[in-house]
């Protein structure tokens, strides 16, 4: 039986962040013999949260150095509860810690790694995990398997399985695990972190979504492009080429190394649909493309198009989409 | 003050999509003849960072590139851009590897490269976007590793980074050596000068296969194998709206996605 650990994720206040149900109900497609390990001290309540959404087992191990941002603490604890639970599959979220995490304990460990994955499976003849992950910016997808019989390290994408509905008459344990962290110090520091808060909705909680591209031509009109957002009552998003254009702050960059957004509707305004940029967006149940080039490949992936020039489309919309809500 | 800059040749990631394409029987991307290969991108960013500390403080900068089929024009780029030297790892036995034998092998010339204070990368390659060959080779040299860096500063031993995180950035710092990856929010690279590409096109780069290294092929067996890889086909149909004119059209878009229940 393949025996799966999953990286348990916590939010601030300790609670489990939802990231582990899904990595938990992936790690479920692999085997019944699911555990999680849990960094961070008064964990308690997550350990038992992870039991009642399916985990068999949860290892905790309990140090105050988790609760701050340093990765390497995170790093030196994960590869030790690796070494002392010997699981043949590691399954880590592509979060801000994960995507770190993640790699280091695989070169760590010399165990493989298959990065941004968006399903899992045991491949019949070798019981080894085959993944299947997107690669060339979405262009292609790639599965991968593990040779050999080493620990496979997977990381996997958000929202790429649905967590389990709780059920607290499941059963579980709960194993402290002491890890000695003195022996690695803390070699990066972390001196503060800034907030630069942006107004309005969240990108990534928006139901609706309208972003501007290179098409746009300058800074000036994303004036427009929030003024239609806030009459739709969403948050505006861009992507990489004006944001590096200097056109619109990076914090609104929607893409594979920006933001992944997942909203109900996504308006595009000149944004020609590059690969990159559409794994960012894949998650958007219907993609609306204002484009004047036909060939784009915004088109491939849109459901509802307009063929034209954005300073004449923009406005006459927004003020029919204002007489719609208004009304 | 020396630095390393890791740089990987890379499929233009802005070539057209119907360029784009996989050959069934070799589970490969095919290299198109039309579309000539770039530096990856935010490995320019990573060269860009390490010109800015040689404006600042000084220092010597060394791209590093391990690939096979090298198109001369692209890695010797940092050259071109004010990089002063450039190491090419090229062997058949190089051809294909994974993230851990490609962190093997840069770590192996690093070791050889031998005296450096700051190794820099591109936070990720735009072909199989892993973002993990630095992570691996920080891991390797067991050096401090600052990751997602969109600001890069050296002083007194050591380097200061702000690392993007959803809603800011943090301020990491650490002793050199030290390994830092780079993001694109550092801004654009640099142009190319006259001056520089006349001066990239006089420098030889120097060259080293798997023996150089003290490399055995063994070393190299991989953890991962590619067993498909195939172009999706996205079963989303367009409908296109259309109006006497563009405005016409956009006011026909608003009611569009009214009587669809969208808006």
């Amino acid at each position: 039986m393949t025996k799966v650990l999953v990286l348990g994720e916590l939010n601030h206040d300790n609670s489990l962040n939802p990231v582990t149900g899904e990595l938990i109900a992936a790690a479920l497609q692999l085997s019944d013999d699911v555990a999680v390990a849990l960094l961070g001290s008064g964990v308690e309540g997550s350990a038992g949260r992870a039991i009642a959404i399916g985990a068999s087992a949860v290892y905790v191990v309990d140090d105050p150095a988790f609760s701050g941002p340093e990765i390497d603490p995170k790093v030196t604890a994960l590869t030790e509860v690796c070494k002392q639970v010997g699981p043949e599959v590691v399954l880590i979220g592509r979060t801000q810690d994960g995507r770190e995490v993640g790699p280091r304990v695989a070169f760590r460990l010399g165990a493989g790694l298959a990065q941004d994955c968006i399903r899992v499976g045991v491949d019949g003849d070798t019981g080894r995990v085959v993944a299947t992950r997107p690669v060339y910016g979405g262009s292609a997808m790639a599965a991968v398997n593990f040779p050999g019989d080493g620990a496979q390290v997977v990381i996997m994408r958000g929202r790429a399985y649905e967590a389990l509905d709780p059920d607290v008459s499941r059963n579980g344990e709960i194993v402290p695990i002491s890890v000695d962290l003195s022996t690695s110090p803390n070699r990066v520091r972390n001196i503060r972190t800034v907030a630069q808060a942006s107004e309005g909705v969240r990108l990534e909680d928006a139901d609706i979504v309208v972003a501007g591209g290179r098409g746009l031509g300058g800074p000036e009109p994303f004036e427009v492009i929030e003024q239609l957002a806030d009459v739709l009552g969403g948050a505006m998003g861009a992507s990489r080429a004006a944001c590096d254009a200097g056109w619109i702050d990076h914090s609104y960059q929607v893409g594979l190394t920006g933001r992944t957004i997942a909203p109900n509707v996504y308006i595009t305004v000149g944004i020609s649909g590059a690969s990159q940029h559409m794994a960012g967006c894949s998650g958007a149940r219907h993609i609306v493309a204002i484009n004047k080039d036909r060939e784009a490949n915004i088109f491939k992936d849109a459901s509802y198009g307009v063929v034209g020039d954005w300073e004449a489309v923009i406005p006459s919309f927004m003020e029919t989409v204002r007489d719609l809500v208004n009304s | 003050m020396n630095i390393i800059v890791c740089v990987k040749q890379v499929l233009d990631p802005e070539m057209p999509a119907s360029a784009f394409k996989v050959d069934p029987e070799t589970k490969r991307v095919v290299e198109s003849q039309g579309t000539p290969p770039v530096l990856n991108g935010f490995d320019e960013n990573a060269v860009e960072a390490a010109l800015r500390i040689k404006d600042a403080v000084g220092a010597h900068v060394t791209a590093l590139s391990l690939g096979r089929s090298f198109v001369m024009d692209v890695v010797k780029k940092p050259l071109s851009m004010g990089a002063d030297d450039l190491v090419l790892l090229e062997d058949e036995a190089f051809h294909d590897l994974d993230s851990f034998a490609t962190a093997t092998v840069l770590s192996a010339a690093i070791r050889k490269i031998g005296d450096y204070d700051l190794i820099l990368a591109g936070r990720q390659a735009s072909d199989w976007d892993n973002a993990q060959v630095p992570l691996g080779v920080a891991e390797m040299l067991e050096l401090p590793c600052l990751s997602v860096a969109q600001k890069v500063d050296v002083a007194d031993g050591t380097v200061s980074v702000q690392q993007v995180v959803p809603d800011g950035y943090q301020e990491l710092e650490a002793d050199l050596p030290a390994l830092v990856t780079v993001t694109n929010e550092l801004g654009e690279p640099r142009y190319a000068t006259l001056r520089g590409i006349m001066a990239a096109g006089r420098k030889t780069p120097t060259v080293w296969n798997a023996a150089d290294l003290g490399i055995d092929a063994s070393a190299l067996a991989p953890k991962v194998t590619i067993t498909d890889l195939y172009v999706p086909v996205t079963d989303r149909s367009v409908e296109i709206i259309e109006g006497e004119d563009d405005a016409d059209a956009g006011r026909k878009l608003a009611l569009k996605l009214r009587e669809d229940k969208l808006i």
